[in-house]
This record gives structure tokens, sequence and C-alpha cells, in this order.
């Protein structure tokens, strides 16, 4: 009787896990940029970066249930921290990305035993409240961080032997290929027996323990692998940009990318990129407005979105499709 | 040096009273609904501008400006929950704080393109200004002005909710919304004068607000911060919670930034994310 009941669970999960043909030409699409807009490459790894973000949110927003507004910490951190290894000495970009994400993943394991004690609005109010914290101390410890004026003197060596170009060509390369790798990473982690439980506890927490799942312990792994992933987004940016700004770790950052989210979608690892796609090439267009009106057009789109498309865009657009949801 | 800390306790318990009346609204009708509105400072901000407005369209009476902020807030308030906040009491709270993060964007932008992003300035009248002896200490008259509006709002409050009929309805639908509905209380129609009633005082807090902190089309964001703290702390419901907590939040934001600048506002964050880390219910919260 189990063996059947395990046998379902794995096909269904491998059927999940199956590659689709839009997902592949998603991915070749990724590609275009360096053919045909060369003049956009730094936006281009902007936008892959900023969804390398937004896909570790989708982790424990989307996947796990946990409202975070305070996400902007883990990729603030690693991106100070990716910043103060070069500056001091060790400027490899492979292994910086690698020593940030596991400092923030220890840092989002310890700091997940706080998130796991509370719900509802108090969640909201601590990861919030934590993200403020953060930003605070960092402004405070300007001796550190180079506070108000950033972080300067930060030096990344070449990555795998090529130089960081002025168009951006090894800077969206490097940054598409870290983001295609953790994004394997997650798709390996959402479609696996792990992943079904934490959608178990997004459902309804209640039951997750009455059915034997130990479901803190899930949550407090997944928050711990969501902050290295964010942490290396931030490291990402440092390396590509050679600069750390304290607004890495602003409460703008950590509301923008739950936006970009319910745009693309929560609960769908392409949502996620979608989403940061739309949000990034818009701001990007209307970036000569002032930035209040350009927010009046993301306040309205926040409010259809949530009124008409609850699934985000991609649901919307899946629906559309016909294609069978999940 | 006495009479000095005694002058920034009293500064900081007026700022206090002025979050007490941005606040309060909110922390009852997330009790009664629990619907996470973060726009409540936008009906602040709204409140800001119409007495803005009206203190130059009526040449300077300040008291009828503030009056006009109340009754523009609430009325603005109940046709926005009318007509948009009631189709998201049952959806997830991810969706209420998002739907109400786009109303605060909208009504920055609505903001910055009627009265440009500028801070708005406004003259007092006379008897506002200046400053009274008290004991021997200088006090400002305005912050004096805000401390006594605030305890009288206080008092109607705690009248309004412990003595009045209408109050044991609200008490009544906070404590248990499916009971009170079962005994046949309209829990909807209280729950929308709740609102308005919430978010006229909101815009009341607004339109005291300018003098002590400005107004610009940042306010809505701005406050709500404060205005989040002062109700996770007091509790859901609250209203003596909320003036505990507003005024511990007032007294240690202005005390903290006076003796200790270089921490900015790093203390009351800490002391949020602690107390709702050992209560998430907030001090005076009783679910």
């Amino acid at each position: 009787m189990t063996d059947v009941t395990r046998t379902d669970v794995q096909t269904w999960l491998a059927r999940q896990s199956r590659w689709s043909p839009y997902e592949i030409a998603f991915w070749i699409a990724a590609l275009v940029p360096f053919v045909l807009f060369p003049s956009y490459l730094t936006l281009a790894s902007q936008i892959a970066i900023t969804a390398l973000f937004a896909l570790s949110v989708d982790l424990v927003l989307g996947y796990a249930g946990i409202v975070t507004l305070g996400h902007a910490m883990f990729f603030g951190f690693g991106a100070y921290f990716a910043g103060l290894t070069s500056k001091y000495g060790w400027g490899e970009p492979l292994t910086g990305l690698l020593l940030a994400g596991l400092a923030a993943a220890v840092l989002g394991y310890v700091i997940s035993f706080l998130i796991t004690r509370v719900q509802h609005l108090a969640l909201i109010m601590v990861t919030m409240g934590l993200g403020l914290l953060t930003h605070e101390l960092a402004n405070s410890m300007s001796w550190l961080t180079g506070g108000t004026d950033g972080l300067q003197g930060v030096d990344t060596w070449p990555v795998l032997g090529f130089e960081f170009d002025l168009w951006g060509y090894t800077a969206y390369a490097y940054a598409l290929a870290v983001l295609f790798i953790c994004f394997l990473f997650c798709r390996r982690l959402v479609n696996s027996s792990f992943g079904l439980a934490l959608r178990g506890v997004r459902e309804n927490v209640r039951r997750m323990p009455a059915i034997g799942s130990s479901y803190k312990a899930h949550l407090r792994l997944v928050y711990a692998i969501s902050a290295g992933m964010a942490a290396i987004a931030g490291a990402l940016l440092t390396q590509t940009t050679n600069t750390v700004s304290l607004d890495t770790l602003s409460f703008q950052r950590s509301a923008d990318v739950v936006v970009m989210l319910i745009l693309g979608g929560t609960g769908r690892l392409y949502g996620a990129i979608l989403g940061a796609i739309i949000f990034m090439i818009a701001r990007d267009q209307l970036s000569d407005m002032n930035p209040q009106y350009w927010y009046f057009w993301i306040g309205i789109l926040l409010m259809l979105v949530v009124l008409f498309m609850p699934k985000g865009i991609l649901g919307g657009l899946t629906r559309l499709i016909g294609r069978r949801d999940e | 040096m006495l009479s000095q800390l005694a002058v920034i306790l009293f500064d900081g318990f007026a700022f206090g009273m002025l979050l007490f009346v941005l606040s309060v609204g909110l922390s009852v009708t997330l009790g009664l609904m629990n619907f996470i509105n973060l726009s409540h400072c936008a009906f602040g901000m709204l409140g800001g501008y119409v007495a803005v407005s009206v203190m130059r369209a009526a040449g300077g009476n300040f008291l009828l400006a503030l009056v006009a902020a109340f009754v523009a807030a609430a009325l603005v308030s109940v046709l926005v929950e009318r007509t948009l906040f009631r189709r998201l009491y049952r959806a997830g709270e991810l969706n209420q704080v998002l739907f109400t993060i786009g109303v605060v964007f909208v009504a920055a932008a609505a903001a910055a393109w009627f009265f440009g992003t500028g801070q708005q300035p406004i003259v007092l009248p006379d008897f506002l200004r200046g400053s009274v002896e008290i004991l021997g200490l200088r006090l400002g008259a305005y912050r004096l002005f805000l401390v006594v509006v605030a305890l009288v709002i206080l008092a109607a409050l705690v009248i309004g909710l412990e003595h009045t009929r209408f109050g044991a309805r609200i008490r009544a639908a906070v404590d248990n919304q499916r009971v009170a509905q079962g005994l046949g209380l309209d829990v909807d129609t209280i729950f929308a004068v709740t609102f308005a009633l919430g978010s006229g005082l909101a815009g009341l807090g607004g339109a005291l607000a300018i003098e002590i902190v400005g107004l610009d089309p940042s306010f809505g964001f701005h406050y709500l911060v404060y205005v989040l703290i002062v109700v996770s702390l007091g509790g859901l419901g609250s209203i003596g919670g909320s003036f505990a907590a507003a005024a511990l939040l007032g007294v240690s934001d202005v005390a903290g930034k006076y003796f200790v600048p270089e921490i900015g506002s790093f203390l009351i964050y800490l002391v949020m994310v602690v107390i709702l880390l050992i209560r998430p219910h907030g001090l005076f919260g009783k679910r």
C-alpha cells in the first residue's frame, strides 16, 4: 500500500519536473540580448540579478507562505560581504559568491528561529523591522560600510579568466549563468518531496504537524536557503558594478521584490523571473518620469493584479493558453 | 538639566500623542476585520492636504481645517472601503498588503500631481504659536494643544466604546465576529462606520502632523512604519494599548534621537522586534 503511494508521488513529481518546450524557449530567449541588444546588456544583467533575488523570495513567500517585507537584508548582506572580501584582498568572484551565500545562509538559519515564532501581522512587522534594523546598522557602521557614500575600492578579479568589460558581456553572461544554476537548484527543490511539504505548510499550517511533518524545521531550512540565494544575488550586483550602496538594504528593495513577485505570480519560479523582467524594463523605460509618477502606474497595476489576476500575470497567461494548471 | 529632560520627555509625549491619533483607527479596524490596511496613513495624508487647502481658502482658520480634514478622510475612506477594500476581506494577508500598498503609491502620485513634491507650510493661529510656561517649564503651545486634543479623543473613544450601545456592538464584533453576526448584529455596517471614524481620525492626525513633521507626498509611507509599530505593539483593537504604545514610541523616538543621534531609528526598530518576538500579539493584545 505505502509502496503504491510512494511510486504515485514519485511519478507525479517526475511529471512535474519534466522540461516543457516553453521553458527551453525561454532560456534560449535569455541569450538573445547578446546578439540583438548589445547596448542593453548592463540592464540585462541587472534584470538577471533582480530575477535571482525574486526567485529567492519566491521560495519563502510563494512556496512556504512566509510573507516577508525585509528580504533586502540578505541581499544587502551579500552585497556588502562580497564587497568587503574583495576590498580586503580576495577579489575572486566565484569563491566570493559562494562565501557570501554560505555566510548569509548561516545568518538566515539563525534568524529563521525568530521568524518561525510569529505569524500574520507580527510576522510582517518582524521581517520589516529586521530589514529596517539592518539598514540602520549599516548606516551607522560607516567605518566599515562607507555609510551613505557607499563602499569604495571594490576590485573584482576576472571571472574564469574573462575581464569584466565596459559593455557588460561578461557581466551578463556571468549573472545569467548564476541565475540559471540557481534556477535549476530551485526547480529541483520545489519538485521534491521537500517542496511538496513546503506547499503543505503554505496551504494549512495546522494540518502539517497532524500528519507528522515537522513544519518549523522545513521553514527554517527553506528560509536559510532563500537567504543564501538572496545574498548571492547581492554579491553578483557588487561584483558586476564594483560598488555597494546603502540602498541594497533599503525597505524599497524589499517591497519592490514582493511587487515583482505578485505581478509575475507567486509560487511559480517563472513568475518571479517574469515579474522581475517586466518591472525592470518598465522602470528603465519610464525612468525619465518623476519616480513618484512611475509608482502611480505600479500602484494601479498592483491593484488590478490583486483584484483580477490573483495568480499574477503568469497565472493569467497559463489560464489563457489553457494549459493544465499545476 | 532636569528641566531640559522634562521638556524632551514632553516633546516625545506630544509626538506620541500625534501617533496615537494617527494610528488608533487602524488598531480598531484591524481588530474588527483582520484587514491589514497599509493605506491608513494615506488617509492621514489626505486629511493633511485637505487641511492645507481649507486653510488657504478660509483665510487661516485652523480649527475649521481640522474638522474638514476629519470629515473628508472619513467620507473618502468609506467610499474606498465600500467599493474596493470589502472585496479583500476574505483574501490572504499578502493580497491585502499589496493592494493597500498600491493605494499608497497612487495616493502619493496624486498628491505630487496636485500639490507638488515640496513641503506644505501652514501658518498657525496666534494662540497656538510660541510657548507657555507651566511649573517653570517652557512648553510649546502647539504641543500642549496636541496633547489636549489627543486626551480628549482618548476619553471620547473610551467612553464611546465602553458606555454606548454602538461601542458594545463594536466590542462584540471584535471579540467574535461570527457570534456577533449570529446574534443579529449588522457587522458589515458596524465595520463601515468604524472604518470611516478610524480613517477620519487618521485624517485629523495628518492635519495635526503638518506643524510637527511636515507634509509631503511621502507622508503615507513614512509614517506607516510608526503607525504599524504602534498598532502591533499596542495590540489589535485595544485603545488603551495604542495609547500606551504611542506614548512609549514617541518618547523613545524623540529621546533617542536627542541623546544618541548616531544610532538614529535603530533603537525603536530593535524595541519593536524584541517585543513582538516575546509577545507576538503586542504588549496589550489579547489574541
